[in-house]
């Protein structure tokens, strides 16, 4: 999910129309508003508090968070967020979309075990899975990204920070923290303690900092949110790119996986031919609106209708994802 | 000598494009807002007057930005025949001028598209000074957020590469004796002074392309200056009048010492 520097237009949007914190009222109503098609689910607040961990493999556990827009309701847990256990160590990914959020999901783990908590990846730049990672301080983790993350973070993690801050408040927020341990393009391997997760260090796809892991042991595949479900993916790296790192996770062989955004967990075949489908109709609708001279705001409203039906909060973020992939393509 | 409107607009309608259905939303008539305008209008146009129209130029801007950092606008102005320059103004970027285009015997008048960074919730307002010295105003309110100081690149040495490349694209089904559309393409960070260096902190100093040139052959298509809103890799369509087989001339430069040339031949079917 994206709420980059541009699209904080709906962001404001979207919290002017809240009604107030932790309301059980509210709760009922997104409940119910969610069970209606085409409401306009980014309205609609829920609550961290009704979250679960759902546990999707031996010592894995994950909250899915529902397809909203970080808001005071939500706390900014918007983004599917867990933590692996090893005989020796925990590890977090992600940690959460805001400093309440990462403290929720501290208090989980410690309902469940007492073990350090030695590593926090940091999946990419967004907010919705990087402001959680101060909840860990505490914990002296390693903070684990992909080389490319830090720069991206002092780009605009303090923009972000301000608009997390006017949206949950300054003390929920939390603060920017950046990487102790950088991935390289090579990769990198973390043992939990008879527990090795690999990660990967992608090219420029959703962001310019996509980090992905795979759990050797049960095969599970953590691709953040180079995978999208249900909710409509959002482009702020390159469209070319993004294609290019699926075909790279599905030559992983994985059968499942853990989406950034959707439900716990997923087999990968049908969820990567969604994603790959919608990213296809982006990238050609957009290549011949330019090839025909359709200009940039017409293309917007005009590409990829096609998929309107098919993902949670299209509108939203369908023309933003345009006007990035016709940038990018206009200049090929 | 005093400009008839109408029998411009009848003269030129076979001329105008279909316009479609304007999607902006209207100017917020708020007091502040308001009172903005007029400083603003005091400051570019001194004591003339500026008068609304809703017919001499036309304004196209999203109600809301998708992307504040590239916000398209399309201006349009019916009787072209009658326009010698037109402004655009973003009345709460840090600073509103964001362009002027003054149109040369080559131009085709009747509209022009840019992107532009909106720093903020905006009116937004077009003014066109006809040949004979008025100016006319129309406006739109586009809610934006943070699109002047949003990041280029995720460097400033990626922002820069490639730095003045220039391409040229032309509308197919242009037919000889026809204004052709032509969209001119830029690599340029744009930077205005309001970007953070990702890696050293620091603002990144302005430097932003302040003046375009267009010509076909030696008749001038316009003129353009522009400010701190111009989008990174500014994109700018507009229609010219042929001369002949003369090559599209442009001429850039930006505020520290950059200056591109470029010439871009004209495809033959459209001779």
């Amino acid at each position: 999910m994206l709420y980059a520097h541009m699209h904080i237009s709906s962001f404001l949007k979207d919290v002017s129309g809240q009604p107030g914190i932790g309301a059980v009222s509210a709760l009922q109503m997104s409940r119910r508003a969610a069970l209606i098609g085409g409401f306009c689910l980014c309205c609609l607040p829920s609550s961290t508090a009704a979250a679960t961990m759902t546990e999707v493999g031996p010592g894995i556990f994950i909250r899915a968070a529902p397809h909203e827009e970080a808001a005071a309701a939500n706390h900014g847990g918007i983004a599917n967020i867990g933590f692996v256990v090893g005989r020796d160590s925990v590890l977090v990914t992600d940690s959460g979309g805001s400093l309440t959020d990462g403290e929720w999901l501290r208090a989980e783990i410690r309902k469940r075990t007492d073990k350090p908590i030695r590593h926090v990846l940091i999946t990419h730049v967004h907010p919705d899975h990087s402001f959680g990672a101060a909840a860990f301080a505490a914990d002296r983790p390693a903070f684990v990204g992909h080389h490319a993350l830090r720069s991206a973070l002092e780009a605009r993690g303090e923009f972000y920070q301000k608009r997390l801050a006017e949206v949950l408040g300054a003390e929920s927020a939390g603060s920017v923290v950046y990487p102790t341990q950088e991935v390289m393009k090579d990769g990198a391997e973390i043992d939990l303690g008879g527990r090795v997760v690999r990660l990967s260090a992608h090219a420029t796809a959703h962001t310019d900092c996509d980090l992905s892991m795979l759990d050797v042991e049960t095969g599970l595949l953590f691709p953040a949110d180079l995978l999208f479900v249900n909710r409509v993916p959002s482009l702020d790296g390159s469209l070319p790119g993004w294609l290019a790192e699926l075909d790279k996770l599905k030559a992983l062989g994985a059968s499942r996986a853990v989406p950034g955004h959707g439900p716990p967990i997923v087999d990968m075949a049908p969820a990567m031919a969604d994603l790959t489908r919608y990213l296809s109709t982006l990238s050609d609708g957009t290549r011949k609106a330019i090839a025909s001279g359709v200009s940039i705001e017409d293309a917007a409203r005009s590409v990829a209708q096609s998929e309107r039906d098919r993902w949670v909060l299209f509108d939203d973020y369908n023309e933003r994802n345009v006007i990035q992939a016709y940038k990018e393509l206009e200049w090929e | 000598m005093k400009i008839l409107p109408l029998a411009i607009c009848l003269a030129v309608l076979a001329g105008v494009p279909l316009t479609r259905a304007s999607a902006s939303e209207p100017v917020n008539m708020e007091p502040e807002r308001q009172e903005r305008w007029n400083q603003i209008a005091q400051y570019l146009f001194g004591d003339r007057k500026v008068e609304p129209t809703e017919t001499l130029i036309k304004l196209d801007a999203p109600k809301r930005a998708q992307d504040a950092a590239l916000v398209p606008i399309t201006l349009t102005m019916p009787e072209k025949n009658g326009i010698k320059s037109v402004y655009l103004v973003i009345d709460d970027n840090p600073a509103p001028f964001a362009a002027k285009f003054t149109f040369g015997p080559a131009a085709d008048a009747g509209s022009v598209q840019l992107r532009v960074r909106i720093d903020t919730y905006t009116n937004v307002h077009a003014v066109a000074e006809t040949k004979d010295g008025r100016l006319f105003e129309t406006a739109a309110f586009v809610k934006a957020s943070g699109g002047c100081s949003a990041p280029v690149a995720a460097s400033d040495e990626k922002a820069m590469a490639g730095m003045g490349e220039m391409r040229m694209k032309f509308a197919e089904g242009a037919a000889a004796g026809k204004p052709v559309e032509a969209t001119l393409m830029i690599r340029h960070p744009n930077f205005n002074g309001m970007q953070k260096n990702p890696i050293t902190q620091y603002f990144t100093p302005p430097r932003y392309i302040d003046k375009m040139s267009v010509s076909s052959g030696n008749a001038k298509v316009f003129d353009l200056e522009a400010d701190i809103s111009l989008s990174t890799n500014p994109v700018i369509t507009f229609s010219f009048v042929q001369n002949g087989r003369e090559p599209l001339k442009v001429v850039a430069s930006d505020t520290k010492d950059g200056h591109w040339e470029q010439g871009f031949d004209i495809p033959a079917a459209m001779n």
